[in-house]
């Protein structure tokens, strides 16, 4: 299958071949996803793709479905249907997708690419292997623990490796010691970013609202992510902090390689920081495009204002 | 001068009113509990009488401190909260020094106990008090692994203790096995049956973990019950071998540890080495418990306790970092269960009911949880204080010859959980030491004005 033809790709014009993937090959593809809950029709046949080297915008009004597409990503539920596909590395395994899918293992190697079916992994695996972060639309910090030791807990994994599971550490190993600073080096790295280093060693949970969001960044970056998911990002932050965490998002995005993919209510941030946005409503996708197209979409507009149909209708012939 | 005159007044007629609201509600309880008083005469008669003056007593002590606690001590706790309060500074000092003057007072408490009251008089002050405490110490050391670290809820704790005793028990009763190759073996045991019992429960959380390891531990008290061939019931196991001094017993013999050190034979002896090796034992639990904090399990044992989801989030396998934590709990009671089996030289399921668990979770609770020096602190109170009610007797010249101290144990419990959770909700010791610090330690402290005394070269040496 063709990576090209898929429909929600913007730049599904372009060159074909290797060339083609290595400049705008996707981290991620979501395909035909739907959720039920019970009765519960929460997202339904859901399609879309985050480019990688992109902050991706996952819009809609409350209870459009948003969280659940990220819950599926990160596999906290496991979608009633569709595929979740997420690559990186080199982009030619996404080839291998069709073969995978029918394989039905988790995910297939070539070369330095990796490509993962994120539907068919348990939540750890898909933060550890698939490496993608997310933060949560209500802070979920460890509250009693430092603001550094957050940070160290994110990097889990690669110190659990170095401390020989437990028992080389457990010994007083020089390689753990080793490991553990430079661990704190790259959590250093991240509070200087965030501008939390003076607090490093204060509970995570006495911080102010928009450090304890800073802070649930950083942690998420920790984990060297490939795509990093945030739900709703700047909620509860005032338009000074909005407009700082919009020039961090870009900094992250400019200077590592971790695609973004977010939700978000305030527009001036989505239209500001996102470089394609997807608009959900009741669970369907009803656009998606560049921040200019959304703007002006008729069916955006009427979703976010709750228009009927026949207005819809109506105002398209006005803007015309 | 007149409106401090009034002011005063006005004091005294609150206070008096509070006094008197306080004082009709003490007379309101007290009068059917003290005001009435049944008793039997000598012809088995029920006999109504009345208490009027210790009725009265107590509602005037009751008033009274009332009116003093308006008039004066309120006033007094208002002004002082106005007043700025210098940092935290003697609480830190005050845990600076508690450490190591514990750990000093523990080495040196035998042979203080023995100089003190003698060889007859020693053996209860080590056994009763020392080896009892430091049982429990180690217990709760090792339960703070799975409810203050990793925040899970285990009533069943002693499930863990009484396999590694009847594991103790069986294996050196049967087949001979010494003490010393046993220890780990119980250990290893208890760990096991932790991560057999840890799989069932490992999706729930909060009461629902709880209710199922309350379960656990009753289910293995009625299998050491009704397995009878194995574990011979009720009935117990007696004559289980005592711990030897690496090889050399404590007995009268001529092999014995007193006949090959040249010394008189006395029991002191193992008392003194069962002491020693049950605070090495707690002292292990500790040092693993403060090296496994630094470590990136204990972090995410931690981070488990703040919030599981996140932890998933962030690529932490949460099956195994439960079931690690149930295994290092259960590892720890079942060496404590050992050691406790070869200290008794018998067992029965007795031993092992939901009391006990309760009662450590009570120390983990009282102590605040997870913090080591809290926990040592509750079980010194909680078994130091069942132990010394039985010493208790000149409290009988006061209430007379069938006064029992020990009968109130339960009561004074209540009491003093009642006075935690006013005082200290979370704990004797509720504040938690970072595993690490980025910044040099109290470094922002370094620049507050300090009072002149030592609080610098305190600071000095921390940096050195």
């Amino acid at each position: 299958m063709s990576v090209a033809s898929y429909d929600g790709a913007p730049n599904g014009t372009r060159a074909s071949g290797i060339a083609r993937f290595s400049s705008v090959a996707p981290v991620l593809r979501v395909e035909h996803l739907s959720m039920r809950f019970g009765g519960l029709v929460a997202i339904n046949n859901f399609s879309f793709a985050a480019r990688r080297g992109d902050i991706t915008a996952l819009i809609g009004p409350n209870g459009a479905g948003k969280t659940t597409v990220f819950n599926c990503i990160t596999g906290f539920y496991k979608p009633t249907e569709g595929r979740i596909a997420l690559q990186f590395g080199d982009p030619a395994v996404w080839e291998e997708l069709s073969a995978l899918t029918e394989r039905g293992t988790r995910s297939v190697t070539r070369g330095d690419g990796v490509l993962f079916l994120l539907e068919r992994m348990p939540d750890y695996l898909v933060a550890h292997r698939a490496r993608v972060a997310r933060t949560f639309q209500n802070i979920r910090l460890f509250q009693g623990m430092t603001v550094l030791e957050n940070l160290l807990v994110a990097q889990h994994n690669s110190l659990m490796w170095a401390s020989g599971f437990t028992v080389l550490g457990a010994l007083g190993l020089r390689s753990y010691a080793r490991a553990e600073r430079s661990a704190i080096d790259k959590a250093r790295y991240w509070l200087d970013r965030t501008a939390l280093t003076d607090r490093a060693d204060d509970p995570a949970g006495e911080l102010p609202y928009g450090g304890q969001r800073r802070l649930e960044i950083a942690r998420a970056m920790c984990t060297d992510p490939v795509l990093l998911c945030l739900d709703e990002p700047a909620a509860g932050l005032n338009p000074n902090e909005s407009a700082e965490l919009g020039r961090y998002l870009h900094k992250i995005r400019d200077e590592h390689a971790t695609s973004i993919l977010l939700i978000e209510h305030d527009m001036t941030v989505v239209m500001e920081i996102s470089d394609h946005i997807v608009v959900l409503d009741h669970g369907q996708k009803i656009a998606d495009g560049a921040p200019d197209e959304i703007r002006n979409d008729p069916r955006v507009i009427a979703a976010y204002l709750g228009v009927e149909e026949e207005e819809v209708a109506d105002t398209k012939v006005g803007m015309q | 001068m007149a409106p401090e005159a009034s002011g005063l007044a006005s004091r005294v007629v609150g206070a008096l009113r509070q006094a008197t609201i306080t004082g009709l509600i003490a007379f309101g309880l007290l009068l059917p509990l003290i005001g009435f008083n049944t008793v039997q005469n000598i012809r088995n008669e029920l006999v109504l009488e009345t208490r009027w003056p210790l009725l009265a007593a107590l509602v005037a002590i009751i008033a009274g401190g009332r009116f003093l606690h308006a008039l004066l001590i309120a006033p007094w706790l208002a002004r002082r909260a106005l007043r700025p309060q210098p940092e935290h500074a003697p609480r830190v000092r005050f845990a600076r020094w508690l450490v190591p003057f514990a750990l000093g007072f523990a080495i040196i408490y035998p042979p203080l106990a023995l100089s003190i009251t003698g060889v007859q008089g020693a053996v209860k002050w080590i056994d009763n008090f020392g080896v009892q405490i430091l049982i429990y110490v180690m217990l709760g050391w090792g339960l703070n692994i799975v409810v203050g670290l990793a925040g899970l809820l285990d009533l069943g704790y002693v499930a863990f203790y009484a396999v590694g005793a009847y594991s103790y028990a069986l294996l050196a009763s049967n087949f001979g096995l010494s003490f010393w190759i046993l220890l780990p073996v119980a250990g290893c045991l208890a760990a096991f049956w932790g991560i057999l019992l840890g799989f069932p429960v490992l999706r729930l959380r909060g009461d629902y973990l709880a209710i199922v390891t309350l379960a656990f531990g009753e289910i293995i008290r009625l299998i050491l019950i009704n397995w009878v061939p194995v574990t011979n019931g009720y009935a117990g196991i007696s004559s289980i071998p005592r711990p030897t001094f690496f090889g050399i017993p404590f007995n009268a013999s001529d092999e014995g540890f007193a006949a090959r050190f040249g010394l008189e034979f006395s029991p002191i002896y193992r008392t003194i080495f069962l002491y020693y090796l049950i605070l090495a034992l707690a002292l292990i639990t500790a040092a693993m418990t403060v090296r496994l904090r630094r470590l990136p399990i204990g972090r995410a044992w931690e981070a488990l306790r703040e919030d599981e989801i996140a932890c998933r989030s962030l690529g932490i396998n949460t099956t195994n970092t439960k079931l690690t934590a149930f295994a290092m709990g259960a590892m720890f009671a079942g060496f404590a269960g050992s050691f406790f089996a070869a200290r008794q030289g018998f067992i029965s399921p007795e031993s092992f009911t939901f009391m006990e668990s309760a009662v450590i979770v009570a120390i983990v609770v009282l102590g605040g949880m997870g913090s080591l020096i809290g926990v040592a602190m509750a079980a010194v109170i909680m078994i130091g204080g069942t132990e010394i009610m039985r010493e208790l007797d000149f409290l009988k010249a006061i209430f007379g010859n069938d006064f029992d101290p020990t009968q109130y144990r339960m009561l004074l419990f209540g009491f003093a959980m009642v006075l935690i959770m006013v005082w200290r909700p979370r704990g004797l010791i509720a504040t938690r030491e970072p595993s690490t610090l980025l910044h040099a330690r109290h470094a922002p402290r370094l620049r507050e004005p300090q009072g002149k005394g030592t609080q610098p070269s305190l600071v000095r040496e921390r940096q050195g």
